[in-house]
């Protein structure tokens, strides 16, 4: 028995060991070390690349993700709810309409994010059909600004949100709305007291995980946002690449991986671990 | 109820349409977005270009390999943690999945440039699969886990009294049982591999360019309607196989 599970559990604990826990280690290192002069990092340590992280210049920057990353994951429950409802009422189709919602979101992130461009830029086709119609004569700015990052991380992230209300939504004993309706209670008060209280668990880790990857992204911001719309993951991808600064970088993803780890204990401890390992 | 209903019907168009939109727009005869007759000739101009076949190769290949490492790894690995738990095991596939992808990209460049301080490599085919092999596995683990759970362990006992060994209970009597779930893990393992570009922009060579990273080239420069084309085709293909995924998911 233990031989065996020792040569099952082998291949991926080799797997996650070196591929995934030396890399962070790796980073970690790195992240107290120096820039070296082509790339790379040298001797001696130091604490400089956390220090700059406070650096004004790039508490803009990691300020604008945690503001694009809230307004995201708002909206996100704002619409993920009354769907996430919908669904959980929805009888027997709601395996159905579950589908319709995670179809979108295990096609290419790439490809979602084109179509948006291709609706979106001035020669696109909703510019292209407002003027053909006389409403406007000038293309609306929609794409390249924060308002289409935003739009970008909700259709990307949206299925995150959905999901997890839903689980928490169908769990509900339907007993407690007749309760609150025979007390008197109207639908939207019922929902307001009843129904929205009782789904703070699926809120909280809903939330959690719309805001994580909403605050690492890096292809969104990069293609739908202008070029003042960096965010944390477009900054860290420029240190290992064209500015050459691995140390700085390593301290952003290491504090980027910090943030991830903190808010995913947090929802762990708050949801009692739905645990699907 | 009837004012939820539209709401979701609008949720759905705005979920929906986009991909809509684009796949109606890459039959367009104009370049533009103005609709101008039925054609094919974007398609037709996207099969015959020499980048993006070789690029559909790699993504194949690449795909191909990984899923094949994952989908035997993990399942291997959902069994053991099927029989006993192992929170350090779990707790790091979890967080594997976690990680922001530019994290877990910068993190395996900065691996891969240290070991080749001691190993005569570079960046190619190579370093790309066993990245996508990484973040595949956690995935496959949860489907095969999951399906594990809804199983009967007293078949293996069964099995067990009548004189089988631990690894022909294995072989013989759960891995047949889990077939379509493992089948269903892998053509998710395929589906992440196939659409990654992040993490494999970061670790690709001059050698392994995929679809993704032609394809981001080209939206970097604006909207192309052989882009069109080719989404098109990647959304239908791989749109497909997650259905096939999840059909084998809930049958089983």
């Amino acid at each position: 028995m233990k031989t065996l599970r020792l040569a099952f559990l082998a291949p991926s604990v080799f797997l996650l060991v070196t591929l995934f826990l030396i890399p962070l280690l790796i980073v970690a290192v790195y992240s107290l070390q120096s820039r070296g002069a082509y790339g790379g990092v040298t001797l001696p340590w130091t604490f400089e690349s956390y220090v700059r992280i406070f650096d004004p210049l790039y508490l803009k920057i990691l300020w604008r993700s945690f503001w694009v990353a809230s307004v995201s994951t708002a909206i996100c429950l704002l619409l993920g709810f009354p769907l996430a409802l919908f669904i959980s009422r929805a009888g027997k189709h709601r395996g159905i309409y579950l589908q319709l919602v995670m179809l979108p979101f295990w096609t290419s992130f790439l490809i979602r994010t084109y179509a948006w461009m291709f609706l979106l830029r001035d020669t696109g086709l909703i510019n292209t059909a407002l003027i053909a119609t006389g409403i406007i004569s000038e293309p609306l700015p929609l794409l390249y600004n924060d308002f289409a990052v935003i739009l970008g991380l909700v259709y990307g992230f949206l299925p995150f949100m959905v999901l997890p209300l839903y689980t928490n939504l169908e769990k509900l004993d339907p007993a407690l709305l007749e309760a609150a309706a025979d007390l008197g209670a109207k639908p939207l008060t019922a929902l307001a007291k009843v129904t929205v209280p009782l789904c703070r668990p699926g809120i909280a880790a809903g939330s959690i995980l719309v805001f994580i990857p909403c605050l690492g992204a890096y292809l969104t911001p990069d293609l739908m946002g202008g070029g003042k719309s960096i965010m944390i993951g477009t900054l860290v991808q420029n240190q290992f690449t064209t500015a050459r600064d691995w140390p700085f970088g390593a301290a952003l993803s290491l504090s980027l991986m910090a943030l991830t780890l903190g808010l995913l204990y947090f929802v762990s401890k708050r949801s009692g671990g739905e645990d699907l390992l | 109820m009837r004012l939820l209903s539209l709401y979701a019907v609008l949720a759905y168009a705005f979920l929906h349409l986009p991909l809509l939109v684009l796949s109606v727009f890459s039959f367009n005869q104009s370049r533009f977005t103005q609709w101008e007759g039925f054609s094919t000739r974007w398609y037709a101009q996207a099969f015959a270009d020499p980048a993006l076949r070789e690029a559909t190769l790699n993504s194949l290949l690449i795909g191909g390999a990984a899923t094949v490492l994952a989908t035997v790894i993990g399942t291997l690995c959902a069994y053991a943690l099927w029989k006993r738990k192992s929170p350090p095991i779990s707790s790091t596939l979890y967080l594997s999945l976690m990680t922001p992808e530019i994290v877990t990209g910068v993190a395996l460049l900065a691996f891969y440039q240290w070991l080749f301080h001691f190993l005569n490599l570079q960046l190619g085919m190579m370093t790309v699969i066993f990245a996508h092999v990484s973040f595949c596995l956690a995935y496959v683990v949860i489907v095969v886990i999951a399906r594990l759970r809804t199983m009967d362990g007293t078949l293996e006992e069964a099995a067990l009294d009548l004189g089988a060994n631990e690894f022909e209970a294995f072989y013989l009597v759960t891995l047949p049982q889990l077939a379509p779930a493992i089948v269903s893990a892998a053509l998710l393992a395929f589906t992440i591999s196939f659409d990654d570009f992040v993490i494999t922009s970061m670790v690709a060579g001059v050698d392994s360019e995929t679809l993704p990273m032609v394809m981001y080239a080209t939206a970097r420069r604006g909207v192309s309607p052989i882009l069109n084309a080719v989404s098109t085709i990647i959304v239908v293909g791989l749109g497909v196989l997650i259905l096939a995924s999840e059909r084998l998911q809930t049958k089983s």
